[in-house]
C-alpha cells in the first residue's frame, strides 16, 4: 500500500513541475499575445475539462502504441510503446490536468497586465530579466493555486490511467485504480481505508485553496 | 384498506392471464466477455417468450459489488462460479438456481503473424516487452492465464512484462492495439479476430473457468427470469454459446 501512495505522489509530483514549466509560456501567450489562433488555443487547453477520461485514455493508448508516427521516431531507441511506464503516465496526466494549470496562470499574468513588465523594460530590463523579476512575483499565488490543483487532480485520475497503465505494481499502479481493484476483488476494509485517505486529502486541497485565496484578498485589500 | 383491495387485484391479474402471455421484465447483469452471446440469447427468448431481457454489463467484480448493495437485477451471468457461489451463501441468490452455463477457454494471442506458435512456445523463448492477462485477482481469465505461467515455472520470468487489465475486454484492447505484443484473451474473443497467431491453451493447462448464473433472490419477476435460466440451459441457447468459442457441458 505505501508503493502505490508513493508511486501516486511520484506520479502527481512530476506532472506538476512539468505542467508549471510547459504552462508558463503557454498561459502567458494566452494572456498576452496577439495571435487570432488564441481561442482555439484555449480551447484546445481546455478539452480535458470535458472529455471523458477514456476519450483521452483511448486516444492516447493509440498514440503511444506501435502504430503511431510519434513512436515511430523512438523505434531507434528501442522504445515501441510509451503504454505501461511511468512516462507515459506522466504524459497522460500533463494533457488531462493542463487546464488546472494553465487556467490560474493565464488569471494571474492577466491580472498582472502588461504596464509593470513594460515598465521595466524602460528601465532598461530585458523581455526575459523583466518577467523573471517582475511578472513572476506578482504572478506567484497564480503558481500556488495552479500547483495545488495540478497535484490534486492528477492524485484524482482514474480513466486515463485505467486505459493507459496497465497495473504494473510501482510503475503505473496508483492509488484511484488500486481502490477499483480493491472493489472488485471484494477487499472492501482496504478500498474504506483508502478511500477515506483520500477524501479527507481532497477536503484538505480544497479547504487550503480556498483559505489561501481569502488570505490573498485580505492582503489585498 | 386500499393495500388489501390492491394485492387481490394484483394476484386476480396474476390468475387471469396465463403466464405466458404475461410480457415480463428480466434484468441480466451479464460478465463483460458474454454480453454479445447473452445479447443474441436474449433476443431468441425474447422473440420465444414475449417477455423483455435488459442487459446490464460489466466485470463480474463490479457487478457482484452492485449486487451486494441492492442493484436493481434479476439473473447474475457472472464469469466466474465464486461470485455466484459467494450470492448463493450469502443470500443473494436464490438456492439451487446455480449451474455453469458456458465454460471459457483461453487463447495467446498476437496481431503479430508468426508470432505465437502452435504450442505456446513462444512463452519461453519468443522476444516480446508485454504479456498482457486480465487482473487474476478479479477477472477469471486472468487468474487462469497466472495458472498456465505458473504451472510452466514462468510466473517469475515473465513477471516484470506482464500488463494486467482490468476486464478481458481491456487486455483484448492492449494487444489489438500491439501495445502488448501478446496476451491471454479468451476464446470468445478471438473467433472474431481475423489474422495475427494464436495458440488455444490446452483446457488441461488451468482449472476450469466455469462461468456460472444464478437467479437473484431480489429478483421483481421470478417466474420471468427463471423462464429465461431454463432456455440457457436449453439445446438453443447452448448452440449459440458454443458457436462464440465457449464449451457447454
Amino acid at each position: 500500500m505505501a508503493e502505490v501512495i508513493w508511486l501516486t505522489l511520484k506520479l502527481a509530483g512530476f506532472t506538476t513541475l512539468v505542467l508549471l514549466v510547459i504552462s508558463t509560456p503557454l498561459a502567458w501567450w494566452l494572456a498576452h499575445g496577439r495571435s487570432s489562433l488564441r481561442p482555439a488555443v484555449g480551447a484546445l487547453v481546455a478539452l480535458p475539462v470535458v472529455l471523458p477520461p477514456t476519450v483521452l485514455g483511448f486516444y492516447l493508448l493509440v498514440a503511444m502504441g506501435p502504430d503511431s508516427p510519434l513512436i515511430a521516431l523512438l523505434k531507434p531507441f528501442g522504445i515501441r510503446t510509451l503504454a505501461f511506464t511511468f512516462e507515459g503516465l506522466v504524459i497522460g496526466s500533463v494533457i488531462y490536468s493542463l487546464p488546472f494549470a494553465v487556467q490560474p496562470l493565464r488569471n494571474a499574468f492577466q491580472a498582472v497586465g502588461r504596464d509593470p513588465m513594460e515598465a521595466a523594460s524602460t528601465l532598461g530590463a530585458s523581455p526575459w530579466d523583466s518577467f523573471l523579476r517582475v511578472a513572476l512575483p506578482l504572478a506567484l499565488p497564480g503558481y500556488a493555486v495552479a500547483a495545488i490543483l495540478s497535484f490534486a487532480h492528477t492524485i484524482g485520475e482514474f480513466g486515463v490511467v485505467m486505459m493507459l497503465g496497465g497495473g504494473i505494481p510501482g510503475k503505473t499502479q496508483v492509488l484511484s485504480v488500486e481502490i477499483y481493484r480493491l472493489v472488485e476483488t471484494l477487499d472492501w476494509s482496504a478500498a474504506h481505508r483508502l478511500s477515506a485517505g483520500l477524501l479527507v486529502f481532497a477536503f484538505a486541497v480544497m479547504l487550503s485553496l480556498l483559505l489561501f485565496e481569502r488570505r490573498l484578498t485580505e492582503v489585498r485589500t | 384498506m386500499r393495500a388489501p383491495l390492491l394485492l387481490l387485484l394484483t394476484v386476480w391479474l396474476g390468475l387471469a392471464l396465463p403466464a405466458s402471455a404475461r410480457a415480463g421484465e428480466v434484468r441480466l447483469a451479464v460478465a463483460a466477455n458474454f454480453s454479445d452471446t447473452a445479447r443474441q440469447i436474449a433476443d431468441r427468448f425474447e422473440a420465444r417468450s414475449g417477455h423483455r431481457v435488459m442487459i446490464s454489463a460489466g466485470s463480474s467484480g463490479q457487478l457482484f459489488a452492485q449486487i451486494h448493495q441492492g442493484a436493481p437485477f434479476d439473473v447474475f451471468l457472472s464469469a466466474d462460479d465464486e461470485r455466484p457461489a459467494r450470492a448463493e451463501a450469502e443470500g443473494l441468490g436464490v438456492k439451487g438456481t446455480r449451474f455453469t452455463y458456458a465454460t471459457g477457454r483461453l487463447v495467446l494471442w498476437s496481431r503479430t503473424p508468426g508470432l505465437v506458435d502452435s504450442r505456446g512456445q513462444v512463452l519461453v523463448t519468443g522476444r516480446f516487452q508485454h504479456l498482457a492477462i486480465a487482473d487474476p485477482a478479479s477477472a477469471p481469465y486472468g487468474r487462469a492465464a497466472m495458472e498456465v505461467l505458473t504451472r510452466r515455472k514462468l510466473e517469475a520470468r515473465l513477471k516484470p512484462r506482464l500488463v494486467t487489465g482490468n476486464s478481458i475486454a481491456q487486455t483484448l484492447q492492449f494487444v489489438r492495439t500491439g501495445s502488448a505484443e501478446l496476451g491471454f484473451i479468451a476464446l470468445s474473443q478471438a473467433s472474431s479476430l481475423e489474422g495475427g497467431s494464436r495458440w488455444l491453451v490446452p483446457a488441461a493447462d488451468h482449472n476450469p473457468i466455469d462461468q456460472q448464473a444464478i437467479l437473484l433472490t431480489a429478483a421483481k419477476d421470478p417466474a420471468a427470469s427463471t423462464a429465461f435460466l431454463k432456455f440457457l440451459r436449453g439445446p438453443e441457447a447452448r448452440t449459440l454459446i458454443r458457436a462464440q468459442g465457449y464449451e457447454v457441458h
